[in-house]
């Protein structure tokens, strides 16, 4: 009964995991400038990483297999804002300039919804 | 010194978890290369509070779980805007001036903001973070200063 | 259900390919490619479990580590057109940063 309750869990997990996934994919290739483009890519290795690593430990129960993916999910959790700062900042430095709908930024002369 | 035997737990820990193994020859490996790695890590002298907070373990959990939530909430609404049901894509530049005292609490702090969809922290420096949102919403949910009071919170509580 | 998650990750993977292959700026380039990083380091872990082969993911670790160090090399050899030496990083006339004293401006991992 408990492990079929688990179970469902797990699938149910590892379904929405990967349509964050997925929608973290669409995204990166809709959004208009590079600094979108990275909060959608944050949507992907936050929530779609997450449920999906977390369904695979409720498939795997307490054992060595679950103690290893929760190791993985620390180091994703770890890793992957500083790794998103870095580019960020590096970006920013290299002189590439958002996109931003504030009235005096006008002079850009692109829409910012331009898909 | 705390600091050296709070990484040696977790190093010994890591060791055991990834081997499996627990016969006398493969665990005495284990506790040679911690010896090694612990004492390299001493003469770089990157063993310190920064490197390993032993003083928040008990306050971190809690705050991570609220962590938790605030970053399903904002990815609920990153992924309405990129499928086009949600607001509409509204980029935007603040400035945050973070209420931390340390230096490890500021970085705590911009790498919370980084974590969180919808908000990214482009630089900190002299204390203040330059965050990058996707909406205005989200870059008015952060002027707010729930999620600084938290961390602050969490800081000062050690 | 494991196959549907393959599946998916696999169009995330793609989808990322092609942002790599159009990207206008270099950065969109490594964004994307860090991006499969990720998925690959889940699509390990997942083919592990499809097959019934656990023993995968002390390769899904390590390839989540080399893909954080991965990234931070690129950023990093963009920056300062080097990865070498700390005397070498010295001599490159860094962004704007008051009190710069060498490489230890570096963003630590937490």
């Amino acid at each position: 009964m408990i492990d079929g309750i688990v179970e469902y869990l797990a699938f149910g997990m590892l379904g929405v995991g990967a349509v964050f996934a997925v929608i973290g994919g669409i995204g990166v290739l809709k959004f208009p400038d590079f600094y979108t483009r990275l909060h959608a890519a944050s949507v992907t290795d936050t929530m779609g990483a997450w449920l999906i690593l977390g369904g695979l430990m409720c498939l795997a129960g307490w054992t060595l297999v679950s103690a290893k993916l929760a190791m993985i999910l620390f180091f994703l959790f770890m890793t992957g804002p500083t790794a998103t700062h870095a580019l960020a900042k590096t970006a920013w430095y290299a002189g590439v300039k958002p996109l931003t709908t504030d009235p005096p930024e006008e002079s850009e002369g692109a829409p910012p919804s331009k898909p | 010194m705390l600091h050296a035997i709070s990484l040696s737990a977790v190093l010994f820990g890591t060791w055991l978890l990834l081997s499996g193994y627990f016969t006398t020859l493969l665990i005495s490996f284990g506790i040679l290369s911690l010896a090694i790695a612990v004492g390299i890590a001493l003469r770089m002298d990157v063993v310190d509070h920064e490197s390993h907070p032993v003083h928040l373990t008990w306050q971190i959990p809690a705050y991570w779980v609220w962590l938790l939530i605030e970053i399903i909430k904002a990815n609920i609404d990153v992924t309405k805007t990129i499928l086009g049901i949600g607001d509409p894509a509204t980029p935007t530049v603040i400035n945050v001036k973070p209420s931390q005292r340390t230096e490890l609490g500021q970085v705590i702090y911009a790498n919370s903001i980084t974590l969180t969809p919808g908000t990214i922290s482009v630089e900190l420096e002299d204390g203040e973070i330059m965050v990058h949102a996707l909406t205005k919403g989200s870059a008015d949910d952060l002027a707010t200063g729930a999620m600084d009071q938290r961390v602050t919170r969490m800081e000062g509580g050690a | 259900m494991l196959a549907f998650v393959t599946i998916a990750i696999l169009l995330t993977m793609a989808l990322a390919l092609i942002r790599a292959l159009r990207g206008p700026t270099v950065f969109d380039r490594i964004l994307a490619v860090s991006m499969v990083s990720t998925k690959t380091t889940l699509l390990i872990a997942v083919v592990g479990f499809l097959f019934g082969r656990p023993d995968f993911l002390d390769i899904a670790l390590l390839y989540a580590l080399i893909n954080f160090v991965g990234a931070i090399a690129v950023l990093k050899f963009y920056k300062y057109g080097s990865l070498g030496l700390a005397s070498h990083l010295e001599s490159v006339p860094a962004p704007p940063e008051p009190q710069d004293s060498g490489s230890s401006t570096e963003k630590p991992a937490s």
